[in-house]
């Protein structure tokens, strides 16, 4: 018998997904993934063979109920489609484009064991992308969905995901430090059980790196801003410019604003840098500087927008993850000629493949196995080379990764006149130092229970970069969803 | 969004600005700074504390009109209203402890040194404050640094005030008088302070200086105000604005204020032009409302 109420597509690629040229899209900050059309959206969900172990949902740290709305997609089911995937998961609309589902939900699905795996992401963007246009259907949907699921509470497929239970949160207070992705998935969950929640950020717009770190051509701001202020109308306040640590401390929320809990969800912001002679030169800065500048500034559109960035006219990126193609495909945006320096090999980069696929399109370059060692500067004190070994992968090391190690006599310089340091970042130490009695790591990361999110100080919970340094924006969302569990575990105790 | 109470010219270039900002008032203490935003395009701008009022609810600004910000800014009126305030942010000044102090201020920096002057003199320790100005038009805080320190020494370029010098060389008589100071805090133009921290280290008097380098968010994430101290880098915003004056390297720190200097020219004529074509009593909000209509 069929376990599809729909005639199985057996194409064995992905509909393929609309681009901008990438000629003309390395001039413009316009998204470049143009998203489905409802008929392409369509075939691609009848891809999906219903198969009832489900590995995708266990791919999927929020535990989205992926063949379910998937189903409904494929039926043209398109709000019935939202409404599933937005009870799992607070940014649908983020997700679908910043997620590598190829390590997720997509890595493990069946029909990639014989072509390419489901398109979920672009088939959960394409249900958001389709709600944002359709927001009475969306709505109503949403409604009703709630209703059954308060009718009928469904235990989750697996038992581990981690499903706030179905307490009554009302005339709760919790407080949501930060508004990242762990922190708006956290407030998201609290508030749909009636807990009264507001989330306190430090800059002028919430969204953490969603906002200030993701370039506008992967995940543009206006979408990010609708996405964020739907958890407004779910019951969430925000108090931005509201820096945690310096206007309030933990103790102060707790004990003077009345809180019921706290949620610390602060990321790990603080770059890191090279180290190497010279890095201070003008024309020198960390991947958070010009991204902040582009992103959360809106620098690309000076002097519309008051906040210039420098960008000159041969720049180096150094680093091979996420950060370093969001930078360097920035940098070219605004009309620089980008190489990208990374010590290791190609296989070792941490970036997405997808994300290095576009940057090369674009006209990127890429200097493998090599390493700057010094950045040398013009009387003005402006960069003008960057001197640079080759480097050779030698043994494995404990992390099971081949030490890069340098090439004697290899040393060369490159002409730059823009360095972009993206070498990683590290945590705050903001809030561990005004807390008392808040267990933390050498490194500052704040240590806290795996499944609850629970901290050493009762009450004050935490999740996502804070707690497990950089990572993904999935893994926080998933740490968000746990800790709301916690939280209102711990409340309903109260 | 945040109300301005009052706008007062101090001298024909310095305004001061008095911000409804109830829950920073109560926080913000000597040597702390905010960064503000005056509408949805605007740019993030770093701004020292010159005075609060815990009770009133207010925390007043002080700033020179230099730039595309400053310069609309100093044409906003009482009324009109602030889109983004925040801080508490950077670390109160140490000066717990000190009992013989010269507080230095160098044009507007002056501003940013009165509540340190201040808050030690209240603690009972003897404060001189020696400030400098182009000429005498531009003297700030004369009656209040009066009120608030056991001596007051104002040093003009052009001896306007019938004190012609540099505030180093009033620093360096009173040193020779035996003024014998245990904290010497400068704060004003980094040429200012990198020679005052030359005067000082000779004696070995800890000398703190109040670090003014670009900023962007001003909470640590983007490296954008690296001050080298010693052999490393710090951030402005997170571990300072204050430095030992004996480490920080000055000239890295003045290579890196320019940085963004033919940006900065570029705004403030684009600025300059709109004011003058539309009269400067209504070129500001004019500009303004167009922005926020746009």
């Amino acid at each position: 018998m069929a376990r599809t109420s729909y005639e199985v597509n057996k194409q064995k690629t992905m509909v393929p997904m609309p681009e901008l040229d990438p000629v003309e899209r390395a001039r413009t900050f316009d998204e470049v993934a143009r998203g489905y059309s409802a008929e392409e959206a369509m075939l691609e969900a009848r891809r999906c063979i219903q198969c009832p172990t489900r590995p995708c949902v266990h791919g999927c740290p929020v535990g989205i109920p992926i063949p379910d709305f998937i189903e409904q997609v494929a039926l043209g089911n398109f709000a019935r489609a939202y409404a599933i995937v937005k009870s799992a998961s607070a940014l649908p609309a983020v997700c679908g484009r910043v997620c590598p589902q190829e390590t997720q939900c997509e890595g493990v699905c069946t029909r990639g064991k014989n072509g390419e795996p489901v398109g979920i992401g672009r088939l959960e963007r394409f249900t958001s992308d389709w709600a944002f246009e359709h927001p009475q259907e969306a709505a109503a949907a949403i409604a009703q969905q709630r209703a059954e699921e308060a009718a009928a509470p469904v235990a989750d497929a697996d038992g581990e995901t981690a499903v706030a239970p179905y307490v009554d949160l009302s005339g709760k207070r919790v407080a949501v430090v930060g508004s990242g992705p762990a922190s708006l998935t956290c407030a998201g969950e609290l508030a749909k059980l009636g807990c009264d929640v507001t989330v306190l950020e430090a800059l002028h717009k919430p969204g953490g790196v969603l906002t200030y770190g993701i370039p506008e051509f992967r995940l543009p701001k206006d979408l990010v801003e609708r996405e964020v202020s739907k958890l407004g109308d779910s019951g969430v306040s925000f108090e931005l410019n509201t820096l945690v640590g310096k206007l309030y401390d933990i103790d102060e929320l707790l004990d003077e604003r009345g809180f019921d809990a706290v949620f610390v969800g602060t990321g790990a912001g603080l770059p890191a840098y090279l180290g190497i002679e010279g890095e201070g030169l003008n024309g020198s800065m960390v991947a958070s500087e010009l991204l902040t500048r582009v992103n959360l500034m809106k620098a690309y559109q000076f002097p519309e927008y008051d906040t210039p960035v420098y960008a000159g006219k041969r720049c180096v990126v150094v680093g091979g993850g996420n950060v370093a193609m969001d930078a360097a495909r920035t940098a070219k945006r605004l009309g620089a000629d980008v190489t990208v320096v990374y010590r290791r090999s190609r296989d070792e980069m941490p970036a997405r493949a997808e994300e290095v696929h576009h940057a090369e399109q674009e006209g990127i370059r890429f200097q493998m196995l090599t390493n700057p060692k010094r950045a040398l500067g013009n009387d003005e004190g402006w960069i003008t080379g960057l001197e640079c070994v080759r480097m050779e992968l030698g043994e494995p090391d404990a992390s099971g990764r081949r030490r890069p190690q340098e090439v004697a006599g290899s040393a060369f310089v490159m002409d730059v006149d823009m360095l972009v340091m993206a070498v990683g970042s590290k945590t705050n130490p903001l809030i561990a130092k005004t807390t008392p009695g808040l267990e933390v790591t050498p490194r500052s990361l704040i240590v806290a229970d795996e499944r609850t999110c629970a901290t050493s100080r009762p009450g004050v919970f935490a999740g996502g970069d804070a707690v497990i340094g950089a990572a993904t924006v999935i893994l926080a969302m998933g740490a968000g969803k746990r800790a709301a569990a916690g939280i209102a575990e711990y409340l309903s105790q109260q | 969004m945040y109300p301005i109470e009052r706008v007062e010219a101090l001298n024909p270039e310095v305004t001061r600005m008095v911000v409804r900002a109830p829950e920073i008032a109560k926080k913000i203490k000597p040597g702390q700074f905010i960064m503000l935003r005056i509408d949805e395009r605007g740019e993030r701008i770093p701004l020292t504390m010159n005075d609060c009022d815990a009770q009133a609810g207010t925390v007043t600004i002080v700033f020179q009109a230099v730039g595309a910000t400053t310069m609309r800014l100093a044409n906003m009126k009482a009324g009109d209203s602030l889109l983004d305030f925040v801080g508490p942010l950077g670390n109160p000044t140490e000066l717990a402890g000190a009992r013989r102090a010269c507080v230095i201020g160098g044009g507007l920096g002056t501003a940013i040194a009165y509540p340190q002057a201040k808050w030690l003199y209240e603690q009972g320790c003897e404060v001189d404050v020696i400030t400098g100005f182009r000429n005498a038009d531009l003297v700030l805080f004369e009656d209040e640094i009066n009120a608030s320190s056991t001596r007051q020494i104002i040093m003009t370029d052009d001896g306007s005030n019938g004190n012609k010098g540099l505030v180093t060389q009033a620093l360096q008589q009173r040193i020779d008088e035996g003024a014998n100071y245990d904290l010497v805090l400068a704060v004003g133009p980094v040429i200012m302070m990198k020679f005052v921290a030359a005067t000082t280290k000779p004696y070995g008097i800890k000398t703190l200086v109040s670090m003014n380098p670009l900023m962007i968010d001003g909470t640590g994430m983007c490296g954008g105000c690296r001050v080298k101290v010693g052999d490393e880098y710090l951030h402005a915003c997170v571990d300072g604005p204050d430095f030992d004056g004996h480490l920080v390297d000055f000239d890295d720190a003045m290579r890196r204020g320019v940085m963004y200097r033919s940006f900065e020219s570029a705004a403030r004529d684009a600025v300059a032009g709109r004011m003058t074509s539309e009269g400067r009593d209504c070129g500001c909000a004019s500009a303004h409302s167009d922005r926020k209509g746009a």
